[in-house]
């Protein structure tokens, strides 16, 4: 694919392209949330990709997906296909968010509430 | 293709991480026209400096404004702000503001899932954005409040007219919010979440 006149606004194609080796992202609900949790469970290594790495080193304390998309600046459909790989490898541990088809129980949204008191 | 991004991606500032303890992460959406007040809100509660995630579009400009009448590709990018507030020492509540105008509307898929609730921010001068997402959140069940911004140079509306302006149902919570002020921005947090639990609570017998 060549750059054309038409030009992008935002993100570079070919760069995002590049990135997850042509895949892209899942279109529905997929393993990842945008407030599923991501932990380090190890350490980057010379040998991986530099987003992997990237993220490795982010997670070493609990990031939401959309926090490492904002941080590396990529768009969470990309984000999500690079911590697959990283959860295939068991480099990563992904804290489910609620699942889905629940409805919120009444203890966490009695904690929700605490919290907010606090703020 | 080097990722020059790789060595050097700032990541939040050591105050801002999250303790290894978090187990679980909550969301809930502030859904509303352009400049209503989404991103003021978000920052008003969110404990980190709020961030923003970029998502892209690319398939045919459908809904998007298109004066030439010629049908094209288009790649249209939308960030979506959000902040966080830390709960417990295991949970976490995730903020996320997202345009309401429907050619944005590709983006709630992802966004909703789990979610929740929303609040619809409402600016009473542009009630039509609103009408249009409250449509969509009742069609897609996701449970909601209205708060209403108050801009110094907007007509102030009873919320009685608004209610009715806005064809809400008796039992959907409406209030004033002032999305400059933590404590109003939080207040309107916690009306959502009182009315979470009613919803919540199991039905009289």
């Amino acid at each position: 694919m060549t750059a054309d006149q038409g030009g992008w606004d935002g993100p570079e194609p070919d760069r995002l392209y590049v990135i997850t080796r042509g895949r892209s992202g899942p279109s529905g609900p997929g393993v990842f949330d945008l407030v599923t949790l991501i932990v380090s469970r190890a350490e980057p290594t010379p040998a991986l990709q530099p987003e992997h790495a990237a993220i490795l080193r982010l997670c070493r304390s609990p990031l939401s997906v959309a926090e490492v998309s904002a941080y590396l600046e990529l768009p969470t459909s990309v984000v999500t296909v690079l911590l697959a790989d990283l959860l295939d490898d068991e480099l990563i541990e992904a804290r489910a968010a609620v699942p889905a088809a629940e409805l919120p129980d009444r203890a966490l949204l009695e904690a929700v509430i605490h919290g907010l008191q606090r703020l | 293709m080097d990722y020059s991004g790789s060595d050097t991606v700032v990541g939040p500032a050591g105050t801002d991480l999250l303790p290894d303890t978090v187990t679980t992460a909550v969301k809930v959406v502030i859904v509303g026209g352009f400049g209503v007040g989404k991103t003021t809100l978000v920052g008003s509660v969110s404990e980190i400096r709020p961030l923003t995630t970029e998502e892209t579009m690319t398939q045919a400009g459908v809904g998007v404004d298109d004066p030439t009448g010629v049908e094209q590709k288009t790649s249209t990018t939308v960030a979506m702000d959000f902040g966080r507030i830390s709960i417990s020492e295991r949970l976490v509540l995730y903020v996320f503001g997202t345009p309401g105008q429907e050619r944005f509307w590709f983006l709630w898929n992802g966004l909703f899932e789990g979610a929740l609730g929303a609040v619809v921010l409402v600016d009473t001068r542009r009630l039509e954005v609103s009408f249009e997402v409250i449509g969509r959140l009742e069609e897609r069940g996701v449970p909601f409040v209205v708060a209403v911004n108050g801009f110094p140079e907007a007509p102030a509306v009873p919320l009685d007219e608004l209610r009715g302006a806005l064809d809400l149902p008796d039992r959907v919570p409406i209030v004033a919010c002032d999305a400059r002020s933590r404590e109003s921005s939080r207040d309107t947090l916690m009306t959502l979440m009182h009315y979470l639990y009613e919803l919540a609570a199991p039905p009289a017998r």
